[in-house]
């Protein structure tokens, strides 16, 4: 996979679908079903050292670093979150720490999901954006070093 | 059956249409829609007139209460212990210096913990407690436990989610010291058999703090018939204020506990050598108190007088029994708690569907539950369930905002499929 489009196109691409939803229910219906077309995480990655644990749903988080770019799978165990999981990991896997780490992924505030990033949706959603920065940090500490 | 609509429209002594004008949250909407609010078991909203005597005390009384000798500090005194004398009625305590006042449960069931719990429980001792505890009757256990080297027990909890009874006289020993149960389930609405287990504990000369967050604004509170040494109470689950509950406990019991926070209002004499103690209830009521949330708590439960327990049960009671028939109709639909005395909570899951994603579509559709493990992780891995869609119901709830509940359901049901 090769990040043939920078971060900021995969957002504006992810907004400009969302523009031809009528109704939350559509933009929910979507998301569902990005959630459950992710690709599941292997079970062997199901495991504390790679879960964030939200207060009612969990997130589990891997990064792998190939070529100077970094590469996110992820799972959860409510669709949901999965589905908007799975948006991430589209606008931001396969590109560099930088990259990562400057993205204002504003798509969430546009497509009117901004709600879940907010601190009292205690789903594991905004650690998770937190975490896959944090992965991206440390890879750039490592390239560097 | 007798006809849930006929209880639930035609009770003389209750209009539910009344009552709902006197709460100015209900007339809101939330994402376009009216709000339907069934997360009372977290908190209630507040009748108007609590909202007004919060404002009033602001705009005509403030002052610091029990020391000033100007007007206001009288007023604003005088309202204050007036709540202490209205609680006492409420819960016909016998006598008023047995109501003190806290920021809540929590910390009631704190304070007892780290002084009468600290002082009694010794190295080997035992506390008992139920397996539906919120985590607020758990915690403070534990931490007296960590710090004496004791041992907590739990009386096991049946897939109805009732307390096995036959299991709890076996688990007394010698060692028990301590009985600490809920009196009604926040996540079930089971109501546990609390005089029965008060009477069993007495008799093994055991004290009993029952938790009273979800019972005292739904069942008719009666600590002297219950015989409970310690119960606790938090206002705004009884349509008052946040910030504000009472820890109820036996004159003799609350007399011989140690303070549990030191400073102003608590005294009687400071020097540097030796301090006394104030009298009760103020020993336990150290720095200027919740004083405006107080004195409104008063009118929430004057309003809960003046509407009648007797027929806010009954109506909380129809509505919950329609709710469980029409939600457990609908396919892949599983109830949680189905005790047969229960409080107004009803508690599911649903097949395949995480209870966070049912959340998130009822709060699109205006509907306000709550989701998940509820402050009782343990509860939750009893019944092997990340968590469960709870919808609790207070006095103002109506037939058509379950109705609209469970057309929210089925149609949340269809988008997760």
């Amino acid at each position: 996979m090769n990040a043939v489009q920078t971060i900021q196109e995969t957002e504006d691409e992810i907004t400009e679908e969302f523009s031809l939803f009528d109704t939350w229910e559509d933009k929910y219906e979507y998301i569902i079903d990005l959630g459950k077309k992710l690709e599941p995480l292997d079970t062997k990655y199901k495991i504390d050292e790679y879960k964030i644990k939200g207060c009612q749903s969990q997130v589990w988080l891997i990064a792998n670093e190939k070529e100077g770019r970094i590469f996110f799978k992820a799972d959860s165990d409510a669709v949901i979150v999965k589905g908007l999981v799975s948006m991430l990991i589209r606008v931001l896997s396969g590109h560099t720490p930088k990259e990562i780490l400057d993205a204002t992924l504003e798509f969430i505030d546009k497509i009117g999901m901004k709600n879940h990033l907010a601190q009292t949706r205690s789903n594991g959603l905004l650690s998770m954006v937190k975490q896959m920065k944090n992965y991206a940090l440390a890879y750039q500490v490592k390239m560097n070093g | 059956m007798v006809s849930t609509d006929i209880n639930i429209k035609k009770s003389k002594a209750f209009d539910v249409a009344e009552i709902r004008k006197k709460f100015p949250v209900l007339e809101r909407k939330v994402k376009g829609r009216d709000l339907v609010y069934f997360d009372n078991a977290a908190t209630a909203q507040k009748p108007q007139v609590v909202i007004d005597a919060l404002v009033r005390y602001y705009h005509q009384y403030n002052a610091n209460i029990h020391r000033g000798i100007h007007s206001l500090a009288e007023e604003a005194t005088a309202a204050f212990e007036a709540t202490r004398d209205t609680v006492k009625e409420f819960i016909n305590a016998r006598h008023r210096e047995e109501i003190i006042f806290t920021r809540g449960v929590t910390e009631g069931i704190n304070l007892v913990a780290a002084t009468y719990g600290r002082q009694h429980i010794k190295e080997g001792d035992e506390i008992i407690i139920t397996g539906m505890e919120h985590h607020s009757n758990i915690v403070p256990w534990q931490l007296v436990c960590e710090e004496k080297k004791a041992v907590l027990k739990i009386i096991p909890v049946d897939d109805n989610g009732d307390l096995v009874m036959d299991d709890f006289e076996k688990l007394i020993t010698p060692k028990t010291k301590i009985v600490s149960i809920v009196h009604a389930s926040n996540s079930l609405g089971t109501i546990n058999p609390v005089k029965e287990i008060i009477e069993i504990a007495h008799r093994h000369n055991i004290v009993v703090l029952v938790d009273g967050a979800q019972s005292s604004v739904h069942l008719e509170i009666d600590v002297q018939d219950m015989d409970c040494d310690f119960f606790v109470i938090s206002s705004h689950k009884v349509y008052g204020p946040t910030g504000v509950g009472v820890l109820y406990g036996k004159k003799e019991l609350l007399e011989a506990m140690p303070p549990y926070m030191g400073g102003g209002e608590m005294i009687k004499e400071v020097t540097f050598e030796k301090t006394t103690y104030n009298d009760l209830p103020y020993k336990f009521e150290a720095g200027t108190p919740n004083i405006a949330d107080t004195v409104a708590f008063k009118a929430a439960l004057d309003f809960v007088n003046e509407t009648g327990k007797e027929n806010i049960r009954r109506h909380e009671e129809a509505l919950t029994k329609y709710a469980m028939e029409q939600l457990s109709a609908i396919e892949g639909v599983r109830l949680i708690g189905t005790s047969k005395h229960k409080t107004s909570v009803v508690s599911f899951i649903v097949d395949g569907a995480h209870p966070q994603d049912m959340g998130i579509l009822l709060d699109n559709y205006g509907i306000a539950v709550r989701t998940g493990h509820h402050c009782c992780q343990p509860l939750m891995n009893r019944f092997e369930i990340p968590g469960t869609v709870r919808a609790s119901f207070a006095m103002y709830n109506t037939k058509e905002e379950v109705d609209e509940l469970v057309k929210g359901v089925g149609k949340a049901i269809k988008m997760l499929k």
